[in-house]
């Protein structure tokens, strides 16, 4: 997905960011290409130690680029210069029109909310009157006017939130960074939190990227979805196209659905273990397969009339998701089964027991790898 | 668990050590005996010389200095510490001790007078007092005998000096002479010995307004009694006093 | 939950009801006792009718007035210096940091009498800065008000150093960048954010530094001799009388104590009055 970056050469000005990520630590490398508009919102969504945050980091100019580069309106805000026709630059953190809104927000103890708002506009120069006038409309906006007043620790977690979205947001930032904004929030608190967040996230004229582990999270804020893992992108796209077509495991798993690789060959998907997957769509070579637990159907015996898959498979676990049961199924293929209680009931399910599944041909997605 | 042997370990052995620190004190059977002197800080040199002296004449003695500032000496006296002799720089603390009832008939066994300390060589030519006044020169805080003393010499002398700093006592005085912060430094005589080749020791008239006599007296509660009255006479008599001589003492 | 919440201090009734365990209790009340009782013995000892005629001698009360001079300029020039070097050591990254360290606790090691020679080589009028000074422009610094200053910095500016540096250590660096991601400066991010969340180590530090420098004598006596009214601050008034007059001594001392308690206990109300 990723091509070779023709060298030194990005003359033309882009609006909103233009990233090449590229940072060594140790054993870890992120390489990350980022691209995103004005107005947009990404979100980097990755297991933990993916490097997600080393590359929030980058971008907020608090970790050094190994290689590659950050632009952001056309202004180069770090460029090792490995390459040789460039001149290394580095902007610093403060010099970056950017807004970081962190994971623990960080709000700064010793200030109360009006004047962690005020702060950012005060260093850019804004007179403290008019900081802490603007700094006032940012509450409001994001509907803490009465609590100007309160210190951070006099804050609940969703107010400090708040205050700490109004805070980045203050400075008016070309790229708004956003680290797991809603991790640290009670169930509760993150529902209304992510409604809010959203609502700001759209009217915001910069562009925005969020990092998080959370799909919902990233599916609901986001426009567009990057998915991490191990330091690379290995998916994008929006939220419909990565979690209709998820290429790895772990994205597989957040959707909740079953995932195979295997070579494709017409209408069948012939897997590594040597089990076949009978799809619905034809398709030549390398492919994914995928299909939804609730696809899944389990019988006691042998079902018979079958266009369809049927494999035996021994009950690996079973716990409750929801309003039914998911199922773990050992065998030929590893899989998720959803059933309903009373089929439970009904299989007499328990771990170690042998039971036949079936998927209907049509339940099953297959698309190039 | 554990820790409880080595607990009880640790408490035997400090009472053991007690119990043998306070059997050192007093005499034993075998005729050993160990006398303590508390002598002021001025006399360390020559004390120790005579108490060897003294325990080289007498078998199985050892004498136990504790050489302090006489004030401090005194008061460690009068709170009760045990010691057998108490050889002041002064009257007055030798006084302290008498009125407490811890010493009893004192007897003057040595005399010090001031010299003016100028470094090796005199180079700034001082034969007396009156050529301190354009010179900056240390002396002793009137609160202690050196500086007293001091103070009587100057005023013996008619004239206005001050010094640039009242040092707490007569080395610290000295010190200062050395590290060449002052010009000159009003010190005792054997202090200006002592200091061997660094400083010489300018004589002067006034000096003989102030000078300081040394008592000596064995303590009442004496742990020692007899030693103790054979170390006094011992310190008066002719060998202890050749030494006292060299040290730059003056025979009373 | 971010860690300012947990700051928030539980209400004053349930902290003094929770039980305090005896194996913290005893060794506690000992060491107290262990602290306490040589006061209590100064206390009992004190001729208590001989303190207002102590307290109109003007020797003692130019003591005690250069004594609180001083020790607050030390104080200050420790702050001066101290805060800085402590972010050296705290936030640097340098080769030989461990021994630099180390090298600035020396002053805490070292015998004051010695420290106070040390500064006779470096400032006195033979010594390595002294001897350019008086030749160059005739300025001695031993037996000034100068020196003291300089002898109580010496000595009581480590406890700032330690004490700041532990501030710095404990302290969320990550707040310093968040302030960077807001357009501070390393400078006014080190004003705006790192000083203000240290305030209490910064004051802690500072308290011990004045009150160290309060009780300074040994290299004070040595690099700035005793002269009343210029270099005999309240500690060397004490020693002095002590060789003359034990129960002066004991007056004067608690004359020393009862200011610096009285000085501290204001700064004390004042401080978490401004923070209330």
């Amino acid at each position: 997905m990723n091509e070779p970056e023709p060298a030194g050469d990005r003359s033309t000005a882009t609006e909103g960011l233009d990233a090449h990520l590229v940072v060594d630590r140790g054993d870890f490398r992120l390489d990350l290409r980022l691209h995103v508009a004005p107005g947009e919102t990404v979100a980097l969504l990755g297991p933990n130690g993916a490097g997600k945050t080393t590359a929030l980091r980058a971008l907020a100019g608090l970790q050094i680029l190994t290689d590659g580069h950050i632009a952001l309106n056309g202004e180069n805000l770090d460029q090792p210069g490995t390459r040789g026709a460039q001149r290394p630059r580095w902007v610093p953190p403060e010099h970056r029109r950017i807004g970081v809104v962190f994971q623990d927000y960080l709000l700064f103890p010793h200030l109360n909310a009006i004047d962690n708002v005020a702060f950012g506009p005060r260093r850019r120069g804004t007179g403290r009157a008019e900081a802490r006038a603007l700094a006032a409309g940012w509450l409001d906006r994001v509907g803490l006017g009465e609590f100007g007043k309160r210190r951070p620790g006099q804050l609940s977690g969703g107010q400090a939130q708040r205050v700490a979205l109004a805070r980045a947001l203050a400075t008016d930032p070309a790229l708004l960074l956003l680290d797991e904004p809603l991790a640290a929030l009670d169930a509760r608190t993150r529902l209304d939190t992510r409604v809010e967040l959203h609502r700001h996230l759209a009217v915001h004229a910069g562009a925005a990227v969020l990092v998080t582990h959370d799909p919902v999270d990233a599916l609901m804020l986001a426009d567009r979805l990057v998915v991490v893992e191990e330091g690379r992108a290995v998916q994008e796209g929006d939220a419909e196209a990565v979690t209709a077509r998820p290429r790895t495991d772990y994205i597989a798993r957040l959707v909740g659905l079953n995932l195979y690789r295997g070579t494709a060959s017409g209408t069948t998907v012939r897997l590594a273990s040597g089990a076949a997957l009978t799809t619905g769509e034809a398709l030549e070579g390398e492919a994914f397969a995928a299909f939804s637990p609730s696809a899944v159907a389990l019988f006691r015996e042998e079902p018979d009339g079958s266009p369809r898959n049927t494999w035996r498979a021994t009950v690996s676990g079973v716990h409750r998701h929801g309003d039914h049961l998911r199922v773990q199924l050992d065998g030929p293929l590893r899989t998720a089964a959803d059933v309903t209680p009373a089929a439970a009931a009904h299989l007499g399910l328990e771990p170690g027991q042998t039971v036949w599944a079936a998927v209907k041909a049509t339940e099953i997605r297959a698309y190039p790898a | 668990m554990r820790a409880k042997p080595v607990l009880a370990t640790a408490a035997a052995a400090l009472a053991l050590a007690t119990f043998t620190a306070c059997g050192g004190d007093t005499a034993t059977d075998d005729g050993a005996a160990t006398l303590t002197v508390f002598a002021a800080a001025s006399l360390t040199e020559s004390f120790t010389e005579i108490g060897d002296r003294f325990e080289s004449e007498h078998d199985g003695v050892t004498v136990e200095f504790n050489f302090a500032g006489s004030s401090d000496l005194a008061a460690q006296i009068t709170e009760g510490a045990p010691a057998d002799v108490f050889a002041s720089a002064d009257q007055k603390n030798m006084d302290k001790a008498v009125e407490a009832g811890a010493a009893d008939d004192p007897q003057t066994f040595a005399l010090n007078q001031l010299v003016i300390a100028v470094p090796e060589g005199d180079p700034d030519g001082v034969t007396g007092l009156a050529d301190l006044a354009s010179l900056t020169f240390a002396a002793c805080a009137p609160e202690v005998p050196c500086g007293a003393a001091a103070q009587t010499a100057i005023d013996a002398s008619g004239t206005d000096l001050t010094p640039v700093t009242y040092e707490a006592d007569v080395k610290a005085t000295l010190q200062k002479l050395t590290l060449g912060e002052v010009d000159a430094a009003l010190v005792y005589r054997t202090d200006a010995i002592a200091a061997d080749g660094d400083v010489d020791a300018v004589e002067f008239p006034e000096s003989a307004e102030a000078v300081n006599a040394y008592p000596i007296a064995a303590l009442t509660d004496a742990p020692n009694a007899d030693l103790a009255a054979d170390f006094t006479a011992f310190v008066l008599a002719d060998d202890a006093q050749a030494i006292l001589g060299a040290a730059g003492f003056q025979q009373p | 939950m971010p860690a300012k919440q947990t700051r928030q201090r539980p209400p004053r009734r349930t902290r003094r009801r929770r039980r305090i365990p005896a194996a913290l209790l005893v060794p506690a009340v000992a060491g107290l006792a262990f602290l306490i009782l040589p006061l209590a013995g100064l206390l009992a000892r004190a001729p208590w009718t001989e303190l207002p005629s102590r307290l109109a001698e003007p020797d003692i009360l130019a003591a005690l007035r250069l004594s609180l001079i001083t020790a607050t300029a030390a104080t200050a020039l420790s702050l001066l210096f101290g805060v800085p070097i402590a972010w050296l050591l705290a936030r640097g990254d340098f080769p030989g940091r461990g021994l630099l360290r180390a090298l600035v606790t020396v002053p805490l090691v070292l015998p004051p009498v010695v420290g106070g020679v040390a500064l006779l080589l470096v400032f006195g009028r033979n010594g390595i800065i002294g001897a350019w000074l008086y030749e160059r422009f005739d300025i001695t610094i031993p037996f000034t008000t100068t020196a003291v200053i300089l002898a109580m910095t010496f000595v009581s500016m480590p406890f700032l150093i330690v004490s700041v540096e532990g501030a710095l250590r404990g302290a969320d660096a990550r707040f310093e960048e968040a302030a960077a991601t807001l357009g501070a400066g390393r400078w006014t991010v080190f004003t705006h954010v790192t000083l203000p969340m240290i305030a209490p180590g910064v004051l802690a530090g500072a308290v011990l530094c004045w009150a160290r420098a309060l009780g300074e004598f040994g290299a004070t006596i040595t690099f700035a001799g005793n002269f009343p009214g210029r270099t005999q601050t309240m500690p060397l008034a004490v020693y002095l009388a002590l060789q003359s007059d034990l129960e002066a001594a004991i007056v004067l001392s608690l004359i020393l104590l009862a200011v610096s308690v009285a000085v501290l206990a204001s700064l004390r109300d004042r401080w978490t009055g401004a923070v209330a």
